[in-house]
């Protein structure tokens, strides 16, 4: 074993990083067509592909975009982040609570303070993320749970938090800008930054990573924070949405925002995956949805649908190495 | 050189996470009946059994593939299924429930088996595949079952949450009951035993086992396993199918204790994420290769016996969820106090 | 081969042959080990040896050819079923697991079992048995594997192979941690498992081990078996000539002649840490190459991780250019102004990120030089790139080919460059030839001395002697922790190292070999 010859991999004009997206684009075409069959076998009418409906569609998804695009931070580590559902919450509770100017920053704050919370337990007490975040999940919840009495809180978001949720600049739903803006951010830093590189270091092997001189304990922090602060952003917005914040307002988004980023190819371990691949993702589980409730299927088919759909796209693309040594 | 001492010194450190869970347990519920008005009576033992019973299943069901390095996201889930299966078919004659508890037992490892499949075959990571075959468990349980319902017999569901004396009663042997030789176990919980026997003659024989082995192997070194001649696949898939097994019977018992059946998504999530608490508590390692499922049993205890101790102590509802936060954190955080005392950082990434 | 050789012979391989995609592992390779003989595999890295080695215990398929064991024609699906047939391969990287019990690791694949579930007690004395056979029965078999010492647990490597009673044993570097006194216990059982009729392969890259085991030995080359030969038939260089296919005319680059006391560039004053050091007073000076010597295991890597910002709780002072400077955590290490370098020990799980691209790798440590503010300038980083594949001569695709696709000899290369690219100051190497074939060392040795000669201080620790002597201008043996000897000049020899190492007075050693 002194010295491994792997499998040289072959050249494939496509690399091994873009395949899944290329699939997963091609799993949106193929739901987008199917949906589109149904609705003019049934309605006559191609709904689906109609603008005011994808872009709707945008809409609804952007929430869980930058979920899932904060989640691909952690997840990129070899880590992940299991207080999402009430960093959402307790983001949105906590921003219709102050109101005024300060409503939409405190959001992002909160969400910001969680990430802190989760990434010094992970990077300082070495603490494993999965049952680290559950347990700040639980905390978080708790002490929403006490401050509020239990009841959606009574104050209302701010007209700020509202436009971003559902107005529209220039036409497109100003949610859908604010997605864009944060997957601008993503792209840029995990392509053209020093950090993202760190990132993809530190999930591939965090040992070499820390033995070249990355500051590993900083990189996790900073990820999870950005993380906490996707999450925080998601709340205020979908308290905006909703008008008002709501006890468990989150749970909805920590499954799925796992799903779209591992649909989109990042490896579950950390340290490969593209942003690309998990905004495909995103739409095409929003997407899924959407076709799902036009066709009217019961709560029962979706669920099954959906995980069917999840094992599918990961047995064509998804499938690990072979242990052999 | 192995001397008697030497030898007890190494086991009880290698077993230091099972005996501080037990510990735990015992000094929690100590608590608890020391400060209940009607504590240590049979009464409240047997209804903290009942309670206690289904995450004990689920999360000795979660310790397999935690074991193995990987997580199982659709225990709850395989449980909501087996409870909402055991509600149309646990009625009828005593054949007609032997049947159907086959059939629901048979359900929860066909559950696990298809989990093991889908990780092993299609070599996907167990984290994800169990939250896509979560997914799908949950639908078909939603389909069997839309809204809560069904019908469980009446009597197997008295004699399973009773203790001893009255499954005797209802099924009339030992004297119904009053037979002399049965006296000292006709006070016991049945739940509980029920708990001790999964626990010693379905986990230890297979602990014991060489695919048993092979599943502690495959998760402190997978690479060596397979140098080794281990049957990989096999074990994998049999920590699976066992999970699965494990969590139908928690399911199975939730349908006579609750007389019913219902495909509830939020409890299902709510088994899963205990599970996992359950099996750090416990002493497992989520890292894989060390632990075991009677440490999570006594996890699940642990986690239990800390509601029990809100309940007696009339803790506002409303701190109840932040104190079982804080406990949860507090419980996985003891395991930074060994991140303080390395001295070589290597020696922290494994 | 001779026909009669093939038909004696335990396990006989003919026209095997193997290729990695574009790679020719193997060629056509006709190879026989008899019963009753010890057999040493020569050879450079990427010559062959250990996909050989990987076909005969099962973990591969050979694409062509035979393999036959007593005679008869055999297909092996995987290690599991070679273990069957009685062969039996002791790895460099252990297959051990780590958090089961030394009983349980000796046991593994067959323990004894009662009522279908695993007898512990029988398992016990088995295990108790198999590790007095190598001479290892302080270790107690309920410990976990774990939390033993590397050399024990190569020991407990060893027991578990013997323990099968193989009727063809191969070791792969299987003694590498082991001190002398170990590997004389263990070369021991090797020859009583030879005279009772076991064949037995070995790799090894130690010459002075071959030569005191091996009955008989075959080179390869290129995938190539080129000549088998009994033991002592050939002559060291000529057994090198056979393995690099050319002559090889100096060993080791000439080293500078003497000079002043060169300024010393990095220092140390009184290290301490934990039991592994003990007050370490260590000058390096600039352009000086400074061995550390010993026995294994007594605290040179620490020192090395000390001076690297590895170790916690560190005692004593570390002095750079003169100034003294803080050391708690690599990053402080790079730090510009301190610019020290650690060529890790293992270069799979510390010095690379396989599953990286071979480009990522090389400006692992550059990050902040290719950066402008938080940005990556990509043409700065292609430059970087392909100065460090050229500097050092890496033989690869494309940059963008993943790591774990070279060979180790240019993976270790890799690590090497990711490194340079740093202009460090001082260089650290923790055994950095170690598993790396001939041709690559030499290379190595060149660029060590031609950076010592740009100014760097180097701190070198290896456990080949040849290499210490040859390469360093000083060399510090240590023991127990302590710095016993330091040695400079034609001071150094074999003799006098091994005699440090050992603790024993010089003086009253010098009558007694080496």
């Amino acid at each position: 074993m002194t010295d491994a010859v792997q499998d040289a991999a072959p050249r494939r004009r496509l690399s091994p990083e873009d395949r899944p997206v290329v699939i997963a684009a091609g799993f949106v075409l193929a739901i987008l067509a199917l949906g589109t069959a149904y609705t003019l076998w049934t309605q006559g009418a191609a709904t689906l592909l109609a603008p005011a409906y994808l872009l709707q569609q945008l809409q609804v998804g952007s929430f869980l975009g930058i979920v899932a695009a904060g989640m691909m931070l952690v997840i990129l580590l070899g880590h992940i982040d299991l207080s999402v559902p009430w960093t959402i919450a307790a983001s949105a509770m906590t921003a219709t609570a102050v109101g005024g100017p300060f409503a939409v920053p405190v959001g992002l704050a909160v969400g910001m303070g969680i990430g802190l919370i989760n990434g010094c337990g992970v990077a300082y007490l070495r603490i494993p993320s999965m049952i680290f975040t559950l347990g700040v999940n639980a905390v978080a919840q708790g002490v929403m749970v006490a401050q509020t009495g239990g009841f959606a809180p009574q104050t209302a978001a701010t007209p700020l938090m509202q436009y971003l949720a559902v107005g529209k600049i220039a036409g497109l739903p100003a949610a859908v800008f604010v997605w864009g803006v944060v997957s601008l951010g993503m792209v840029v830093l995990l392509g053209r930054t020093a950090m993202g590189r760190a990132i993809y270091m530190i999930g591939a092997r965090e040992a070499a990573a820390y033995l070249a001189g990355v500051p590993t304990r900083r990189v996790i922090v900073a990820s999870f924070m950005l993380c906490g602060a996707a999450s925080g952003l998601a709340g205020t917005l979908l308290a905006g949405y909703s008008t008002k914040a709501y006890q468990g307002m989150g749970d909805a988004y920590l499954l799925p925002a796992i799903a779209a980023v591992v649909i989109g190819g990042t490896h579950i371990l950390g340290g490969r995956g593209r942003y690309l691949g998990t905004l495909v993702g995103v739409i095409l589980i929003v997407l899924l949805n959407s076709v799902l409730s036009i066709m009217q299927m019961p709560e029962a088919a979706r669920q099954v649908i959906y995980g069917s759909v999840i094992i599918a796209m990961l047995l064509v693309y998804g499938r690990n190495d072979k242990v052999t040594q | 050189m192995s001397g008697g001492f030497a030898d007890l010194r190494i086991r009880v450190r290698q077993s230091a996470g099972l005996l501080t869970a037990i510990g735990l347990c015992a000094a929690l519920y100590l608590f608890y009946n020391l400060n209940h008005p009607r504590g240590f009576s049979s009464a409240v033992l047997i209804q903290n059994s009942n309670e206690a019973f289904a995450l004990a299943m689920v999360a000795m069901a979660q310790t397999l593939p935690v074991l193995l390095g990987g997580i199982d996201l659709s225990v709850g889930a395989v449980l909501t299924l087996v409870n909402v299966a055991a509600s149309h078919v646990m009625n009828g004659g005593p054949l007609d429930m032997a049947l159907g508890a086959a059939l629901c037992m048979g359900l929860g490892a066909a559950c696990g088996f298809m989990n093991g499949c889908v990780v092993v075959y299609g070599r996907i990571q167990p984290i994800i595949a169990t939250l896509a075959t979560g997914a799908i468990y949950m639908g078909v349980a939603l389909f069997l079952r839309p809204s809560p319902g069904g019908n469980v017999d009446a009597d197997l569901s008295w004699a399973m949450t009773n203790d001893l004396f009255e499954m005797a009663a209802t099924y009339g042997f030992a004297a119904n009951g009053e037979a002399a030789w049965f006296r000292p176990f006709a006070a016991l919980p049945t739940p509980l035993i029920l708990m001790a026997a999964v626990a010693a003659l379905v986990w230890l024989p297979f602990a014991r086992s060489v695919t048993g082995r092979t599943v502690y192997a495959i998760g402190s070194n997978e690479g060596a396993a397979y140098m080794s001649g281990l049957p990989i696949a096999r074990a994998k898939l049999a920590a699976f199918t066992l999970g699965g097994f494990l969590a139908g019977l928690g399911g199975l018992f939730l349908a006579l204790q609750t007389s019913s059946g219902a495909a509830d998504v939020p409890q299902a999530g709510a088994y899963t994420l205990n599970s996992l608490a359950a099996v750090v508590i416990g002493g497992t390692s989520l890292l894989g290769g060390v632990g075991s499922a009677v440490g999570s049993l006594f996890g699940a205890l642990v986690l239990r016996a800390i509601s029990f101790n809100f309940r007696i102590f009339e803790v506002d509802p409303l701190l109840q969820p932040l104190i079982e936060g804080m406990v949860l954190l507090a419980a996985v955080s003891l395991g930074a106090v060994r991140v303080l005392r390395v001295r070589n950082t290597l020696d922290l990434f494994r | 081969m001779a026909e009669a050789s093939q038909r004696a012979a335990r396990i006989a391989l003919a026209g095997v042959s193997k290729r990695y995609g574009g790679v020719t592992a193997l060629d056509g390779v006709d190879f026989a080990c008899s019963g009753g003989s010890i057999h040493a595999v020569l050879g450079e890295n990427g010559a062959g040896k250990s996909t050989l080695i990987k076909i005969i215990s099962g973990v591969v398929r050979p694409d062509a050819g035979e393999i036959a064991l007593e005679g008869r024609a055999m297909r092996f699906a995987d290690p599991a079923s070679a273990n069957a047939a009685g062969i039996v391969c002791i790895f460099q990287e252990l297959s051990l697991v780590p958090d089961l019990t030394v009983a349980d690791n000796i046991c593994l694949a067959d323990p004894p079992r009662r009522f279908g579930l695993i007898d512990r007690r029988a398992q016990r004395r088995r295990a108790e048995a198999a590790l007095a056979a190598v001479g290892c029965e302080d270790v107690n078999p309920l410990l976990r594997v774990r939390d033993l010492a590397l050399s024990r647990r190569q020991l407990v490597e060893i027991a578990k192979a013997l323990a099968r009673d193989p009727k063809v044993l191969i070791l792969d570097e299987a003694t590498s941690a082991l001190t002398a006194a170990d590997v004389d216990k263990v070369f021991d059982v090797l020859r009583a498992r030879r005279d009772a009729g076991c064949a037995i392969i070995t790799i090894s890259h130690r010459m002075h081990e071959i030569e005191a085991i091996a009955d008989r030995c075959s080179v390869f080359r290129n995938g190539r078996h080129i000549e088998t030969f009994a033991q002592g038939a050939r002559g060291p260089s000529e057994i090198v000539r056979m393995m690099i296919g050319r002559e090889i005319s100096a060993h080791f680059p000439p080293k500078p002649q003497k000079r002043d006391r060169p300024a010393p560039m990095l220092e140390t004053r009184g290290l301490s840490w934990e039991h592994s050091l003990s007050a370490i007073d260590l000058t390096v000076g600039r352009g000086e190459i400074m061995g550390l010597g010993g026995l294994d295991g007594q605290g040179q890597k620490e020192l090395l991780l000390a001076l690297f910002g590895v170790l916690r709780g560190v005692r004593g002072d570390v002095l750079i250019d003169g100034r003294p400077v803080a050391l708690t955590s690599p990053t402080d290490a790079k730090r510009p102004g301190v610019d020290i370098a650690l060529i890790p020990e293992d270069r799979k799980t510390e010095g690379l990120l396989l599953g990286m691209s071979i480009a990522d790798n090389l400006l692992a440590a550059s990050l902040d030089r290719i950066s402008r503010g938080p940005f990556i300038d990509r043409a700065a980083a292609a430059r970087a790139v392909e100065d460090g594949v050229r500097a050092m001569q890496i033989k690869i695709g494309a940059p963008s080919d993943a790591v774990a696709t070279l060979s180790g000899g240019n993976q270790q290369k890799v690590v090497i460059a990711k490194w340079l690219m740093t202009r460090p100051r001082v260089i650290l190497l923790n055994d950095p030839t170690r598993g790396i074939d001939v041709g690559t060392k030499q290379e190595i040795y060149r660029l060590l001395r031609q950076l010592a000669d740009e100014g760097a201080a180097i701190l070198f620790y290896t456990t080949d002697y040849e290499e210490l002597i040859g390469c360093c201008d000083r060399m510090a043996v240590m023991y127990d922790g302590r710095i016993v000897r330091e040695l400079e000049g034609a001071a150094m020899t074999e003799h006098a190292i091994i005699a440090s190492a050992l603790n024993i007075d010089a003086q009253a050693a010098s009558g007694a070999r080496a």
